[in-house]
């Protein structure tokens, strides 16, 4: 055992990194969402969100052997009516100033502000709101999950490559709904395709679920889809998951369906398998036995960011952190076939959108042609020169 | 807004495509490389440009080009090669080309097990070994009747491997268990692992056998490894996703390429220390098209080229300053690199345009482009 022990010493020392131990606490704050989905595939689990945070954690702490640091989760679940700032509280007393949100737009903005004299920095995985990186940026939030304007110009740019350019846009009747109907007529114009015409399916309540209700969807959906002027591309916005699954197959015209069906775009798919993301989805479903969806990748890449910051600082100081974040040098391997970094003028990380038709990745948007100054990434989503972020 | 829309094929006529698209429509397509082929006294058959279009679509006019080009090289050509045999791992053709370096053309095709990556070959190049990831085994392909013979026991998914200079033991990265694992080649056995970063994968062992060097590509380290006691003796951080390492053949320098990083990390292997970074800069191409794969030192130790992969490109790099003298135009997503052991060509496994670059290293220029089968990616050459 003294050997052992002795051999180890040796190890440190030899090391240039060997360090003070560090220990790294991170904070879990994630909603509880919805089970009514279309397709009982899209059932959440129990442990979505912070199965990305544990994975992302582990793969930290085998880096945290070499560089004596260690990393640790504590997770937070919120249901209907819990208040978010109360459990921020709890988080950062038990000394966890880095937090990865899986929030609602309404709670992550309550959580930054409360976070902001206490020096904690957010990391949000799931709201892909514009807006948070706009008008109500935070300079303490860091945007790992795309906005819907990078995820509607990640399918435009393949809808415009594949010449489909007359679009029939049909959305749902709830407010998120229509902030996706509102990034995708911007991504139409600005890649220069044409929405030929907008119809909307109004949610009349009710549930997802029913014996034999796929006959009455059978003879619904040609109805709402019919005497619809020429189109290429049925393209869905529907992010309330009413109706947008029910369009494939189903549509008057025989024509492709995309947006919240179909071809989606997507920061992270479970079929995703290229440029070493097998390794990823493997190291997944072994340790959690389930796929690995979009919200449990961007939980993972925000667990391996703060380590990657952690790692080259030798700190565990957020201030410190965010500031390696923002530097230019600073980037992050996530399975993209890209480096990621972030944009200094919102904290969003840019990033390539798959388009996943659920079973494959059909493509990676940015689409050749689409060309920057800077990044062409940065083709994607609300550029600098348009931002209305101001950093506080 | 400074967004320009260019490129934008009929859908009926897809062009080749590169980044994002390994499974382009180039083999569906007939072979058209794209890269330029020179001889002396021959203008070039191919722009060197460095252009925007240079690493996506190009014509099918430079097919005619091309073969013209090849035609008069044959005719011209009187340097006599040597004729030695190289091998080609197609990572989706799930098969192995063999390359005549003097007649420069494909001689025989292998089938081989799934997801052939990293190929090695024993001391007298009578085996080669080949990392058939999708079949978690390395097979052992007997190089006189190219058919394999075995395999050697590995963990799931070996990608790459690196073989101890007396030939006796193969190391090889296990990813999803975070091990190198040591592999007797006589007794095909394993003798036993060693705990790395996350997703173990770059592998060199220095000349003198004592060093053994993995880098983890989600760690990004590269982690020095005593081959007697069998303990890491130093972790060096690296850039990100570091995948591929090589030594001087004197042993001064360690060479690590972080392909999402876009570096190369020079690394002192006796001070254990990180030395100095070399970047890549390519006037019109976007840093992040810009990843560094496979390394190749000359035994002198004086030049280094670095396969830039989705660049489409290998820089030549003066390996005492290390300046970058040159970027060379090859196939698409360009992967690993090898010599000829006369040092005369350097082949490259270019995998979206399913085929070989071969850069004559003395004019340093690119003189031919061999078909291979689908999605080269490793390449070795026989001794003799």
């Amino acid at each position: 055992m003294k050997s052992l022990v002795a051999a180890v010493c040796l190890l440190l020392l030899a090391s240039p990194l060997a360090a003070e131990a560090l220990n790294v606490k991170v904070g879990v704050l994630r909603e509880t969402h919805s089970r009514e989905t279309l397709s009982i595939l899209d059932i959440p689990a129990a442990d979505d969100t912070l199965a990305g945070v544990l994975l992302g954690a582990a793969d930290n702490n085998t880096t945290g052997k070499f560089t004596n640091q260690s990393f640790e989760a504590t997770d937070v679940r919120l249901e209907e009516g819990d208040d978010v700032i109360a459990a921020l509280d709890s988080l950062i007393e038990k000394g966890a100033l880095f937090i990865i949100a899986d929030l609602s737009p309404e709670r992550l903005l309550a959580a930054a502000e409360r976070a902001k004299p206490k020096g904690a920095l957010l990391f949000n995985v799931s709201a892909t709101d514009d807006r948070l990186r706009e008008a109500d940026c935070r300079a303490n939030v860091i945007h790992v999950a795309p906005t819907r304007s990078m995820l509607a110009d990640g399918l435009a740019q393949y809808l415009v490559w594949k010449q489909w350019r007359r679009w029939l846009l049909f959305k749902g009747s709830h407010p998120r709904d229509e902030l996706l109907a509102q990034a995708l007529r911007a991504s139409a114009r600005k890649f220069g395709a044409k929405i030929v015409e907008e119809r909307v399916y109004e949610d009349t309540g009710g549930g997802r679920r029913s014996d034999s209700g796929s006959v009455q969807t059978q003879r619904q959906i040609p109805m709402l889809t019919q005497n619809a002027p020429t189109y290429d591309a049925l393209i869905a916005a529907d992010e309330s998951d009413v109706f947008a699954n029910y369009l494939p197959y189903r549509s008057w015209d025989p024509r492709p369906v995309a947006g919240s069906a179909g071809l989606m775009p997507t920061n992270w798919a479970p079929a995703h398998e290229q440029w070493g993301a097998l390794q990823l989805q493997n190291r997944f479903i072994q340790t959690f036995r389930r796929l690995m969806n979009s919200r449990d990748n961007a939980a993972w890449l925000a667990m391996r960011m703060i380590g990657e910051a952690a790692t080259r600082t030798a700190s565990n100081d957020p201030e410190k952190l965010r500031l390696y974040m923002l530097d230019k040098d600073f980037s992050i391997a996530a399975f993209k076939g890209v480096r990621l970094t972030l944009r200094p003028w919102n904290l969003q990380l840019r990033q390539p959108i798959l388009l996943s038709d659920g079973r494959m990745v059909v493509s990676v948007s940015p689409q050749e042609g689409f060309l920057h100054q800077v990044s062409e990434l940065d083709t994607l989503g609300v550029d600098e020169p348009e931002t209305k972020c101001r950093l506080k | 807004m400074q967004i320009e829309v260019t490129n934008a094929p009929s859908p009926t006529l897809p062009r080749r495509r590169g980044r994002g698209s390994r499974f382009g429509f180039s083999t569906l397509l007939p072979y058209t490389p794209r890269h330029g082929r020179t001889c002396p006294g021959h203008p070039r058959a191919s722009r060197n440009g460095v252009d925007a279009r240079d690493k996506r679509g190009h014509d099918a006019r430079y097919l005619l080009a091309m073969t013209m080009s090849a035609l008069l090289c044959a005719a011209f050509s009187v340097t006599p090669a040597h004729a030695y045999k190289a091998y080609i791992s197609n990572e989706k053709g799930n098969s192995v080309t063999v390359i005549d370096t003097e007649k420069l053309e494909a001689t025989a095709t292998v089938k081989v097990g799934r997801r052939p990556r990293g190929v090695a070959l024993n001391k007298d190049g009578s085996e080669l070994y080949i990392c058939a990831g999708d079949d978690d085994a390395i097979q052992v392909l007997d190089t006189k009747t190219l058919k394999v013979t075995g395999k050697l026991p590995s963990g799931p998914d070996p990608e790459l491997l690196a073989l101890s200079p007396d030939g006796n033991v193969i190391y090889v990265s296990n990813e999803n268990d975070n091990l190198v694992t040591l592999i007797d080649v006589k007794k095909k056995e394993m003798i036993g692992d060693i705990p790395v970063g996350v997703e173990p994968e770059g592998m060199a062992v220095s000349p003198d056998g004592r060093l053994l060097v993995n880098t983890s590509e989600t760690t990004n380290m590269a982690h020095l490894i005593d081959t007697q006691s069998k303990e890491i003796v130093a972790n060096i951080l690296v850039d990100g996703r570091p995948r591929f390492a090589e030594f001087k053949k004197d042993g001064s320098e360690l060479w690590v390429s972080s392909e999402v990083g876009g570096t190369v990390a020079i690394i002192d292997p006796v001070k254990r220390e990180l030395k100095q970074k070399i970047s890549f800069d390519i006037p019109a191409m976007s840093k992040e098209a810009i990843q560094p794969i496979g390394i190749s030192i000359t035994r002198d130790g004086k030049r280094a080229f670095v396969a830039l992969g989705p660049a489409n490109r290998v820089a030549v790099i003066d390996a005492e300053t290390k300046k970058i003298e040159k970027y060379l135009l090859v196939g698409q997503r360009v992967w690993h690199l090898a010599f000829t052991p006369d040092e005369k060509y350097l082949l490259t496994a270019n995998g979206v345009s399913n085929d070989v670059s071969v850069i004559d290293v003395a004019s340093l220029k690119v003189v031919k482009s061999i078909p291979v089968g689908a999605f080269p990616w490793g390449v070795v050459v026989a001794p003799q």
